[in-house]
């Protein structure tokens, strides 16, 4: 069907079906459904298949946004995800977790038109659902002849995934190694069932699995064998880290160590990764709040409220410093937040937490901010209100303000430069102070997403391709 | 096979000790370490400090006591059984040199993790003292393995059926009080054994070094549930430690931390008892 420009600005974007709120806090299941056959024909409608194609600049990794689109409105949805796979290893992963309103979706030209960026063609739901879609046979990776060269990955999280991925089809030996008993990263002990289901991030690891790639699991780089072990006495010809941040920040503040404070990856590892949320199985504990706090306004954040709600929490409050504009999440998981019930605190912050006599959280002590000048990151500095303190009773805190670097490989590979946060320094093309050992994801750049440590994955593959051969 | 229980023994009533095969582990392996496993796929991660190492066989041994659901399932695990999952080594190994007199001081199952340090320092070239303590005489361990190396061993039980009746800051704040004073206190036990073991050296201003055991899930510094405020400060036990300066350590603060799942815990050791597991 030829559809006119104009005609396809007027077909209504696709809202994505999810389980109601009311519902949905008492599981764990995913939010959002995914768009039916019918959905996802109508909102590929909507694309213009515009010459300029801004949408494919945005993405991180360079998709090639509008062919995978035309191919959906053919039906042909194996042609689709081939289109995608040539670019994102992990497509089911990142059309849930992807910030496609900042990547994709910003420039894109019917969101111009309809001068709504939220208008914009649901780039990330098309890509869940030729995701979804693909046949676990369809794996139709070609992979060179075998070259010999063995390569050590450290950390299962995006960028490792990636870069074994990419290595693995050029002929290399690959082997993951993982400090925690289940590979995924983040995927796997981050982010929640009910937002990325694990049954997702199991398919990715068996495909890479399933095309030679060995991943070990228990072995901490650094400490069960020193990094440059691996070249020296294991024989690996190249090495790539992608370990992730991993060392959570906290606020320095009273009472932080209080029983009942906890960082988010603490939370959600208890929960996601450990499965502390079946409380009939008696394994790994969950601390319980009936009040909850939750400071930062992050991804994580949001996971961590919505977690705690689905565990049983009566309240949850998501304390902030700055307003929604500045809000780091993805708009979703916002409107989400909120349609279930986490009650946002914006232009405040939590000054001291205070504790009774066992020493559990009893009370945190606030205060309120109002925005001034911009700081450093272009967003307005949040300025103190003077005498704005005030208390609110809470059992539970849970800490999301970012992470820093992990010490445990640099503690014991001193010629490993790094800069004065902690983070691996390397060059373009990810490589390290040391031949041939390259580094990216979160450990390089600081907290960020799933897609931008696959881009860099993506960078260090081809880089350490081109040192082997 | 990698993970197996290739040895086990019953030390007393609730302690048992088992050598497990993991050639990676015992190659790396220094005292002070500790490693984290996991009875069964889905189980609780909790961290046990290696009691001791050979490399010749790859194996290393773990001394625990059964104190929750994971160490009693450990403890009815037999020879030939696979432990699911075992990593490490972890933590910052203790720094051993020659300081000149070394005093190690164990309590209870603390006992067991200070042998591979004490030996540590033996070797070092250090004078040794060893004390050691604990409720009765069947929970001292290594009594003869600690002789062994000691210069001077030295025993105190709570109830007297063993050695002196005494806590075991009794001699060491007799031996604080000689001149020379000790060069190094090492303590390792019960959170408020280190802490009164640490308030004794301090008047005299004999360093003290303890080694902190607390909750903990992956030991990679990823999650800081390990926390404990050292002279102020936030430290993370699992990739700052576990060895801290006894003087800066809040005790009283992870006292409470240790208590957080107390009684979930008993409820799960009670099911465990129930069902027999």
């Amino acid at each position: 069907m030829n559809l006119t420009p104009k005609e396809r600005a007027a077909i209504p974007l696709q809202e994505m079906p999810c389980q109601p709120p009311e519902m949905r806090i008492k599981n764990m299941e995913e939010v959002a459904f995914g768009y039916s056959e019918k959905q996802a024909l109508k909102e590929a409608d909507r694309c213009l298949q515009c010459k300029t194609a801004p949408c494919i600049e945005g993405c991180p990794v360079n998709i090639n946004i509008p062919a995978f689109i035309h191919a959906i409105t053919e039906h042909n949805y194996a042609k689709s995800i081939s289109i995608i796979k040539q670019s994102s290893l992990l497509p089911a992963v990142c059309g849930r977790v992807c910030p496609q309103e900042e990547q994709c979706q910003a420039p894109c030209t019917l969101g111009k038109i309809l001068k709504d960026k939220a208008n914009a063609v649901s780039i990330g739901r098309l890509e869940r659902f030729v995701a979804d879609k693909e046949l676990p046979s369809s794996n139709t990776l070609n992979i060179q002849p075998q070259t010999g060269k063995k390569i050590a990955i450290i950390g299962s999280g995006p960028a490792g995934i990636t870069v074994a991925a990419d290595l693995c089809r050029e002929g290399h030996a690959v082997t993951i190694f993982e400090a925690f008993h289940k590979p995924g990263g983040v995927m796997t002990y981050g982010i929640p069932e009910f937002r990325l289901p694990k049954k997702i991030v199991e398919k990715e690891i068996n495909s890479l699995k399933s095309i030679g790639v060995k991943i070990a699991t228990d072995f901490i780089i650094g400490r069960t064998r020193k990094l440059m072990d691996l070249i020296k006495k294991d024989g690996f010809d190249a090495i790539f880290i992608g370990t992730g941040a991993g060392l959570p920040k906290f606020l320095n503040i009273e009472g932080e160590n209080c029983i009942g404070v906890f960082s988010a990856n603490e939370y959600l590892t208890r929960v996601n990764l450990m499965k502390a949320y079946q409380t009939d199985q008696q394994e790994t504990p969950i601390y319980f709040g009936r009040k909850v706090a939750v400071l930062g306004g992050g991804n994580v954040a949001m996971d961590a409220a919505r977690t705690a709600l689905r565990i049983g929490a009566e309240e949850v409050h998501l304390i902030y410093r700055r307003t929604e504009k500045e809000m780091p999440a993805r708009i979703e998981e916002v409107v989400h937040a909120k349609e279930e019930g986490i009650q946002f605190h914006l232009l405040q912050n939590i000054q001291k937490i205070i504790s009774d006599e066992a020493g559990c959280v009893k009370e945190i002590e606030c205060v309120r901010y109002e925005l001034g000048k911009p700081d450093a990151s272009g967003r307005p500095r949040p300025v103190l209100i003077k005498g704005s303190e005030f208390n609110l009773e809470i059992n539970t805190v849970i800490i999301a303000i970012g992470n820093g670097s992990n010490p445990l490989i640099k503690q014991t590979t001193p010629e490993l430069n790094v800069n004065a946060n902690g983070n691996i320094i390397t060059d373009e093309n990810c490589k390290t102070s040391i031949p041939g050992v390259w580094a990216g994801g979160d450990i390089v750049s600081g907290a960020a997403t799933v897609i931008l440590a696959m881009g860099q994955g993506r960078i260090a593959a081809k880089s350490i391709n081109e040192y082997l051969t | 096979m990698r993970n197996l229980i290739i040895e086990k023994q019953q030390l007393s009533e609730q302690v048992y000790k088992i050598k497990i095969n993991a050639p990676l582990i015992a190659e790396e392996r220094l005292p002070g370490q500790f490693i984290i496993l996991q009875v069964s796929e889905d189980s609780e991660r909790i961290p046990l400090t290696i009691a001791d190492a050979d490399q010749s066989k790859g194996s290393i041994t773990l001394i625990f006591q059964t104190v929750g659901k994971t160490t009693t399932l450990l403890s009815k695990m037999n020879v030939g059984d696979k432990i699911a999952h075992l990593a490490g080594p972890l933590g910052k190994p203790t720094h051993i040199e020659k300081f000149g007199h070394v005093i190690c001081v164990g309590g209870g199952i603390g006992i067991a993790p200070l042998y591979p340090i004490a030996q540590g320092m033996k070797n070092a070239g250090n004078k040794l003292t060893v004390i050691i303590g604990a409720r009765n005489k069947d929970l001292i361990l290594l009594e003869n393995e600690l002789r062994q190396i000691a210069d001077e061993l030295i025993i105190c039980t709570d109830d007297g059926s063993y050695g002196k009746k005494a806590l075991v800051t009794e001699p060491l704040k007799q031996l604080c009080e000689i001149n020379p004073k000790p060069d190094l206190v090492v303590a390792i036990g019960p959170a408020v054994m280190m802490k009164f073991c640490a308030e004794t050296t301090r008047p005299f201003k004999v360093p003290t070094l303890v080694s902190l055991n607390t909750i903990m899930i992956d030991g990679t510094g990823m999650c800081g549930g390990c926390r404990v405020t050292v002279g102020k400060e936030t430290k993370f036990v699992c990739v700052d430690g576990p060895e801290f300066d006894g003087h800066l350590v809040d005790f009283d603060n992870m006292i409470k931390r240790l208590n957080s799942y107390k009684q979930f815990e008993k409820n799960a050791l009670h099911q465990c008892k129930l069902k027999n597991l």
